[in-house]
């Protein structure tokens, strides 16, 4: 694999770009595998990279039905925080910032990491209670909280509405400064071509047509690109998690639900932080290009549909207006929908199952973009070992059935009231 | 945007409804002895099907009754709208 660096940049100019090796590769399925991973999203590319680079195991398959990165990982609003207030999300996804931190260098890739922190806005007495609290969890944990009082908040957003005649007054807010933004193609791109120098086979437009158990054991993966003989399978395909979980016999505690995304016209430099509307459910950040990144709440019913309605994108927008008036001039430019795997808990799954050789990644509701480099690495160490990190203990299939739910919202079961 | 065939008002626009999950749930029953995997089945395990999905709405802002409708989960056709204690 070529390096990219300065010198291979000014290298390959002489030959006008023409002679740079390519990414991956397109293989064609092989009989067998040690490992296969279903899903070519950023959580099944990053558990691949991991399981050849931690684990050492390099004869591994990911299968894909559309294109790599076509999912949630291209679709995602690109936000990367640890702010849980819950030991077991605080731990898990600071680990996930460590990995952040050093994933242009680990990758060779520019993932654009760009730390440039998270506010999320209060709007009563009762909230900056609430946002006291999570920020000394989040400070016990070892993760950077600080509080914002009013004035230290219209200091870094001054374009939100500080007036007097707001329905929700900004009291102050709760800043992680060392949260941000990612480019989220990159993402996926740089963990498939690492996984791909190592050897793993990235293999495009097959579809998981069946599974070959025998004995409660994983035997192999019938595929539309033939039959594939396998002990050990991932699966880490998020809104599809149904669809296949259809297919095992099984029925988990995750329901498939439509999440909108939207981004404006390119404007000039005006917000360097991610910003979150405490009074409902919206969350902006603005893009190297200039868009300003929007997105909000579920379409609120069961949906494949990968694609967005009115009500729900005028709701959110309605959120963003109240919070930073000026959005109300922009043009809208795109907007568009992901297929979110929303667990029953809002707390994802990274277990093995009751199929020997069957290992879930899923119920990463909207949070599965910032946790994709520690989702792949605990989750290739649970393919690995065949047993769980400690990291992702807590992220069992079967802690509904016990009652260790990790409710860090309190939302409960309801997964489409947001 | 939905239109929804209220079985009590007739077609109305997604706005005046709420959406209440998976209508093919059925909570275990009362006055006998339930395991924790008949709970679980009931409060957390859901199929949430591509395609044909049988689910209960509210109409909330009209007549403020439950009922259950017949929705496709990938195209939003909706095939069937009846009164919450029928059949679908």
């Amino acid at each position: 694999m070529q390096k990219y660096s300065i010198f291979n940049l000014i290298k390959n100019a002489f030959s006008n770009h023409q002679n740079w090796d390519l990414a991956w590769k397109d293989p064609t399925p092989k009989k067998e595998y040690d490992v296969v991973i279903i899903g070519g999203g950023g959580h099944g590319l990053a558990t691949a990279y991991y399981l050849a680079k931690e684990h050492n195991i390099t004869n591994v398959a990911i299968i894909e039905k559309g294109w790599i990165g076509g999912g949630n990982v291209g679709r995602n609003t690109t936000i990367i925080r640890s702010n849980y207030m819950y030991d077991d999300n605080a731990l898990f996804s600071e680990f996930g910032m460590d990995l952040w931190r050093k994933m242009s260098q680990d990758l060779n890739y520019n993932v654009m990491f760009s730390p440039r922190g998270i506010i999320n806005l209060a709007h009563s007495d009762a909230q900056m209670n609430i946002f006291t609290r999570r920020g000394n969890s989040m400070r016990l944990n070892g993760i950077d909280a600080v509080l914002l009082n009013r004035e230290e908040v219209k200091e870094i957003i001054p374009m939100a509405d500080f007036s007097d005649n707001v329905r929700f007054p900004i009291f102050g807010g709760l800043m992680q400064p060392s949260a941000g933004t990612a480019r989220h193609d990159a993402v996926a791109w740089g963990y498939a071509r690492q996984a791909d120098s190592m050897g793993v086979d990235i293999i495009q437009n097959c579809e998981v047509t069946g599974f070959d158990i025998s004995g409660g054991k994983i035997n192999g993966v019938r595929t539309s690109r033939g039959d594939i003989k396998v002990k050990k399978i991932g699966l880490c395909v998020a809104g599809s998690t149904n669809i296949l979980a259809e297919k095992l016999n099984m029925t988990i505690p995750v329901e498939t639900h439509l999440l909108q995304a939207c981004v404006s016209e390119p404007v000039k430099p005006i917000l360097d932080r991610v910003v979150t509307f405490g009074a409902g459910h919206f969350y902006i950040s603005q893009s190297d290009k200039g868009e300003m990144v929007m997105g909000g709440d579920l379409d609120g019913y069961n949906s494949y549909a990968q694609r967005g309605n009115l009500p729900t994108l005028q709701h959110v927008l309605t959120e963003g207006i109240a919070m930073m008036p000026f959005l109300s001039k922009l043009k809208m430019l795109r907007t568009w929908g992901g297929i979110m795997d929303m667990s029953m808990d809002g707390s994802p799954i990274i277990d093995k199952t009751h199929i020997e050789g069957l290992y879930l990644n899923c119920g990463w509701c909207y949070g599965g973009f910032k946790a994709t480099p520690a989702s792949g690495w605990t989750f290739a160490h649970t393919i690995a070992q065949d047993r769980v990190h400690k990291l992702n203990a807590a992220y069992s299939l079967n802690r509904f059935n016990t009652g260790h739910l990790l409710d860090e919202k309190g939302l409960g079961t309801k997964t489409w009231i947001s | 945007m939905l239109h929804i065939k209220c079985p009590h008002c007739g077609m109305r626009s997604q706005n005046e409804f709420a959406y209440g999950g998976d209508a093919s749930v059925k909570r275990p029953e009362l006055n006998k002895e339930i395991s924790d995997a008949e709970w679980d089945n009931f409060v957390y395990l859901r199929k949430s099907l591509r395609g044909k999905h049988s689910e209960l709405w509210h109409h909330i802002s009209g007549c403020r009754q439950w009922f259950k409708v017949q929705r496709d989960t990938a195209t939003h056709e909706i095939f069937k709208t009846v009164k919450a204690d029928e059949d679908i």
